[in-house]
């Protein structure tokens, strides 16, 4: 991967991301809406290793602005090789029970902001026949379950439409990567209790580095969350809706 | 959230507060009353420890190299693990390095920390040349030898007191290879070890491992290990380990009798008086980072470890005074370790000076602390002191009388934290 594109760039698991390709020598190029902390962060990748470093400032639910943002990116370095999606919001899943809105509002921005990147970037990649499109999704997205399933729903989405993208793109020699982590110490959990299922960023980070070189299709981050929703995705309806989750 | 530090003793019940920019550090810190900076808790004992943590892992970002000079500044909470990651491969190393590479930058600048080459190349701080402070009251402050020099001084060694470092500027030293020529020398007794750190003075690193059960004419029988950075060997930096003991092990595994066969296993595992290897800086420098939470080993009463230095004349004598002591006391330690320290610096609480320092790691228990007040009797008799980011118990008595330049310390502190809002378990303990 030479030139890497990532948007939701100053999220904790997008920065240990773009720290790994920094090392490897990448160019970077990072979308957010902060342009403050983009700016850090840049710096901070050109010093760790990035050949070379840029940014733009994007609110992702400003959907007309998405096909200028690629085509900017693109025109950086020649074509992007791999782009990471990486933003995202963590609801008030009590919030959104209670409003109609704030619940789209987050399907918007948990789902159609990337649905609106993905049909963008499969026709590119498609016509070009190669690259690597990888997305974060979540294990919530397996599951609806009554803690956060306005979140989950948006991620199922998410991941429902990128296996179909994957069937259309397996033909163009396109990775289409579906990363599911599980817990997460981020700032976005800060306010949560950690035990030992938490992962760091950074060990996410390594996860998406290896599925990418791996060519893989779906990854749980880290892997033994697999083995979990396994399990939680087998429980006979009947019980499940009983269980408190 | 409860905390502790590497020691696992104490633990205490603390806010987190995460500044993620240097802004967000001076807003958190209008509404702290007692707060402490942490970076990852690598101190021993409770001199992280306060009702209130400023917590630096969000404070984690380079800002800026000079390939042509190795000046480096970066954000405190970047960790030495993440300069050698980034710079090894580079052609960089840690100017100085402690004993494990999980220490941030504000850590190793509140405990100006020191590693294997203290004689030759003093400690870290005096390789940094900057640092970006957030004060209690005169708001963030830089500070080097040339502007607000005091501040500066005061906070290098400052355990964190003077406020929290939110970012530093130091130098980085060049190398050719990832690699240590190392030698290995085992030393019959103290009197030989010593002989033998004054032989090898000249080596940029050196250390020697104590086996602190052995008496008689054995006391003090040591393996001294000296290194120089190699020319020859790829640039590339160490793996990332995969052993761990993720709970605490039952406490009585760690006995007399376990050390003592410890001990004797680690002496004679050496089999040559004499030897040399060509060995990856990762194991040479940082040994015990291959398992991590080493810690655990202890149980769940916790561990300390106790460092002292004693000045170059008081050498033999004190060494031997106080290594009897601990034979006796059949209290051994598994790790004990020996090094040379060249001359101080100008801090006003740092920990080096010119002589001895020995660490050991001692199981606490209720016998323990007797003992090791027995210790700083025989250290202070000697002219010595404590390394306060290991110290869990000295009294305010022991602490005054060993570092000579406290008082002038506070009175910065004060002129730079007006409300007296930094302050950790530890400060209140000695009364800084």
């Amino acid at each position: 991967m030479k030139n890497v594109l990532i948007f939701g760039a100053t999220s904790a698991i997008a920065e240990a991301t773009a720290r790994e390709y920094a090392l490897k020598g990448c160019n970077l190029f990072l979308v957010a809406r902060n342009t403050e902390k983009l700016e850090t962060i840049a710096t901070d990748l050109k010093v760790r290793g990035a050949t070379d470093t840029a940014y733009a400032q994007l609110d992702i639910n400003e959907l007309q602005q998405h096909q200028s943002i690629l085509e900017l990116a693109n025109s950086k370095w020649g074509d992007i090789d791999l782009v990471l999606i990486a933003h995202g919001t963590l609801p008030d899943q009590q919030a959104c029970e209670a409003s109609v809105e704030q619940s789209l509002d987050e399907i918007k921005t948990n789902a159609l902001s990337t649905i609106s990147l993905l049909t963008l970037l499969g026709n590119q990649f498609e016509q070009r026949k190669s690259g690597a499109i990888a997305v974060i999704t979540s294990v919530a997205g397996d599951r609806g379950r009554q803690s956060n399933y306005v979140y989950g729903s948006a991620k199922a989405m998410v991941s429902t439409f990128l296996s179909g993208l994957r069937n259309r793109l397996a033909k163009s020699n396109v990775q289409v990567l579906d990363i599911k982590p599980g817990f997460v110490d981020t700032p976005m959990t800060a306010e949560f209790d950690k035990g030992p299922l938490w992962a760091q960023p950074q060990d996410i980070a390594k996860a998406i580095v290896k599925s990418v070189e791996k060519n893989r299709n779906i990854a749980y981050a880290p892997f033994f969350w697999w083995g979990i929703m396994m399990i939680i995705r087998n429980i006979p309806e009947f019980i499940f809706k009983k269980l408190k989750l | 959230m409860k905390i502790s530090a590497w020691g696992n003793y104490p633990s205490v019940d603390t806010r987190l507060l995460l500044p993620s920019s240097f802004n967000s550090a001076e807003g958190l810190l209008s509404d702290c009353s007692s707060v402490i900076p942490r970076g990852l808790g690598r101190s021993y004992g409770d001199s992280s420890l306060s009702s209130e943590m400023l917590d630096s892992k969000l404070l984690n970002r380079f800002m800026s190299f000079d390939a042509d000079t190795g000046m480096v500044t970066c954000e405190a909470g970047v960790s030495l693990a993440d300069i050698l990651e980034v710079f090894v491969p580079k052609g960089w190393f840690l100017p100085v390095t402690p004993g494990t590479k999980f220490v941030t930058i504000g850590g190793a600048i509140a405990s100006d920390v020191h590693g294997k080459n203290h004689h030759c190349e003093g400690s870290f701080s005096d390789h940094v040349d900057s640092i970006v402070i957030a004060t209690g009251s005169q708001g963030v402050v830089q500070c080097s030898r040339t502007q607000h020099s005091e501040l500066f001084y005061a906070t290098c060694g400052g355990m964190g007191l003077t406020g929290m470092v939110l970012a530093a500027t130091f130098k980085l030293r060049p190398i050719n290879s990832s690699y240590i020529n190392e030698t290995v020398v085992k030393a019959k007794n103290l009197a030989h070890a010593l002989e033998l750190l004054e032989k090898y003075e000249s080596t940029t690193y050196s250390v020697a491992w104590i086996d602190c059960l052995s008496t008689g004419e054995n006391l003090g029988r040591s393996i001294l290990m000296v290194g120089e950075h190699s020319e020859q060997g790829a640039l590339k930096a160490g793996k990332k380990s995969l052993l761990n003991i993720p709970v605490k092990l039952p406490g009585f595994l760690l006995n007399q009798f376990s050390i003592q066969a410890f001990n004797f296993l680690y002496y004679h595992k050496v089999l040559k008086e004499y030897s040399e290897h060509h060995i990856h800086y990762e194991p040479f420098f940082y040994p015990l980072d291959g398992i991590h939470n080493w810690n655990n080993m202890y149980g769940k009463g916790g561990f300390t470890q106790y460092q002292f230095v004693i000045p170059k004349a008081a050498g033999l004598d004190g060494m031997t005074e106080i290594l009897d002591r601990i034979a006796q006391s059949k209290r051994g330690s598994f790790l004990a370790v020996l090094k040379t320290f060249g001359k101080g610096n100008d801090n006003y609480l740092s920990f080096p000076m010119e002589g001895y320092t020995l660490a050991l790691d001692f199981k606490i228990d209720s016998k323990l602390f007797p003992l090791l007040d027995e210790l700083d009797k025989i250290v202070l008799k000697h002219g010595g002191r404590l390394y306060l980011t290991k110290d869990v118990r000295m009294s305010e008595d022991m602490f005054k009388s060993s570092y000579p330049h406290w008082e002038q310390f506070v009175k910065i502190k004060q002129q730079y934290d007006e409300q007296g809002i930094f302050s950790s378990l530890q400060s209140k303990r000695l009364g800084i």
